[in-house]
């Protein structure tokens, strides 16, 4: 580690991993609900444990973002983190308004919660993945802009590379969209056009600026390939992203009820979507082909181009089997798009920051570079068992989506939600299962971090390749 | 598991969108619930609150969503 204040970095990856833990355990409440449908009913209903699923998701990830710049800002740009106290602060600001929250998800019946938060002076609440509220949101928006201005004076004052500004332009821009979940109309066709707004503008957008630029930076520091090379790739690929995926939001306008010319504008668009994931994965393969070291911290490499082609598989391939709007019109809201969202929120966002995790963890526990052969190979088995049992989770949800949409979308004698929902049930069992091995996984995850601590230093690899 | 109704009355909303309403406190409430089965929460809803809804579904099935959903099953 080379600036001290490194290391605030380590609590918010704490926090991350543990947040994750509490999501996969609420993701195997629901998957179970599926099937057993008054699993912990009334006391957790489905409604409350998939609003918790999905909270925790994306403010794990968003410990591991701010986490991840933490890290990696100091070392760009080459001087100390402005704040380190500030820094801290935050975290816990953020830890605590987090909790809070979800336990009144668990504790308090939605509508309770909206009263005693004060939601009808500013109503924000009830939307999917916004159901926070509105006085969380306002924390939200306080933690994210002192974050912000605590990496913007590190970078403002010191070397200031294409990674940080990057980085710190996808940020920025994830702060900036999140005002738009303040903007609630009662026309409910502009509720859903803004709510997108958020929604796909984030991962289709600015998060994959964070995402290529967190990767750069492993990549950078894993393979010793010149800065010049990653850089210009870096560019190239944010590029076609916000190329593609701005207009690429009218995939999300076929059937909202905006005027029609978006399932022309949203498809051609959002089928090009995948050129940036493509770029990713060729851009990570050939980073580690050009090589000049081997590096000893052989998990972080296979997390980075595991992320790389995870995130092209989920949210390049899958997302454009379903982005078309003839193809959409029938799969609409099934289980195909859980299939699609699952393996791409997994393949990009969760990966990349276990990626950084796995690279800075090491540092910041006093390796020079990295973990121990023990450490490492517990964590590599624990890659494998989670993106194998993703891809299982998604091979099941495609299938119960694809026969789901032919009985009730497709066929000339469609049959009834409830009825398709028990012919596929073999699927979400399937499912559940492979839930569980990725649950097995995650923990091995944890694990690594508590194995062959007191053993050396994984070495470099054989010889240093020219 | 009996669905206790202690009556049924034909209601019509602001909008002029007809239906019933069940008047129990007994239905569908936890134990009522079919074993096994997807079950949604007791909400209890005022009469406003049930008016209000109804307006709105009323509402949201008017918007022109280009055809979408392909038939009546959604």
């Amino acid at each position: 580690m080379q600036y001290q204040y490194q290391s605030v970095a380590k609590l918010y990856f704490i926090a991350a991993i543990g947040l994750f833990v509490g999501q996969i355990l609420f993701g195997l409440i629901i998957g179970l609900q599926y099937v057993v449908g008054d699993f912990l009913f009334p006391e957790i209903p489905f409604n409350v444990a998939r609003m918790v699923h999905t909270n925790l998701l994306i403010v794990w990830l968003l410990f591991g973002f701010m986490g991840a710049a933490y890290f990696l800002v100091p070392e760009e740009a080459e001087r100390e983190l402005h704040s380190p106290l500030l820094a801290k602060l935050m975290f816990w600001v953020f830890l605590i308004a987090g909790a809070l929250t979800i336990v009144g998800y668990l504790l308090v019946p939605y509508a309770g919660l909206a009263q005693m938060t004060g939601n009808e002076l500013l109503p924000t609440m009830g939307r999917e993945f916004l159901e926070q509220p509105t006085i969380t949101k306002i924390g939200i928006v306080i933690v994210a802009l002192a974050f912000l201005y605590n990496i913007g004076m590190t970078i403002l004052k010191g070397r200031k590379t294409a990674i940080s500004l990057v980085l710190l332009i996808g940020l920025l821009g994830l702060a900036l969209l999140f005002l738009f979940a303040f903007y609630n109309p009662d026309n409910l066709v502009k509720d859903k056009f803004y709510w997108w707004w958020v929604v796909h503008l984030w991962v289709e957008g600015v998060w994959e600026l964070i995402l290529g630029s967190i990767l750069a930076f492993v990549l950078i520091k894993t393979t010793g390939v010149d800065r010049e090379v990653i850089e210009k790739w870096l560019y190239v690929i944010i590029a076609m992203t916000l190329i593609t995926g701005i207009i690429g939001t009218g995939h999300h306008y076929y059937w909202i009820g905006t005027p029609e010319y978006w399932q022309w504008w949203g498809s051609i668009f959002s089928a090009m979507e995948p050129i940036p994931f493509f770029m990713m994965t060729v851009f990570a393969f050939n980073m580690v082909n050009r090589r000049r070291r081997n590096h000893p911290n052989k998990a972080a490499l296979l997390w980075a181009l595991g992320t790389a082609v995870m995130a092209f598989l989920g949210a390049g391939v899958w997302g454009f089997l379903h982005t078309l709007a003839p193809v959409n019109y029938y799969t609409h809201g099934s289980q195909i798009t859980a299939a699609h969202g699952h393996m791409a929120f997994s393949g990009a966002y969760v990966m990349i920051v276990l990626a950084i995790i796995s690279y800075a963890m090491p540092l910041m526990r006093g390796r020079k570079a990295a973990g121990s052969n023990r450490s490492q190979i517990v964590e590599m088995w624990s890659f494998w068992l989670m993106t194998v049992s993703m891809v299982f989770i998604t091979l099941f949800l495609t299938a119960a989506g694809v026969l789901q949409t032919y009985l009730q979308r497709y066929s000339d004698e469609p049959l009834p939600f409830m009825v398709v929902q028990d012919k596929i049930e073999i699927f979400y069992w399937l499912r559940e299962l492979a839930g569980v091995v990725f649950l097995i996984g995650l923990i091995l995850y944890i694990v690594s971090f508590f194995v062959g601590n007191s053993d050396p230093e994984a070495g470099a690899g054989v010889e240093e390749s020219a | 598991f009996p669905l206790a109704l202690a009556h049924v009355r034909k209601t019509v909303s602001p909008s002029g969108y007809r239906g019933l309403r069940a008047f129990d406190s007994l239905s569908l409430a936890r134990s009522e619930g079919i074993p096994g089965r997807r079950s949604m929460p007791q909400f209890n809803f005022s009469d406003e609150d049930l008016d209000a809804l109804a307006e709105f579904l009323k509402y949201t099935s008017e918007i022109d969503t280009a055809g979408w959903p392909p038939n009546i099953q959604g």
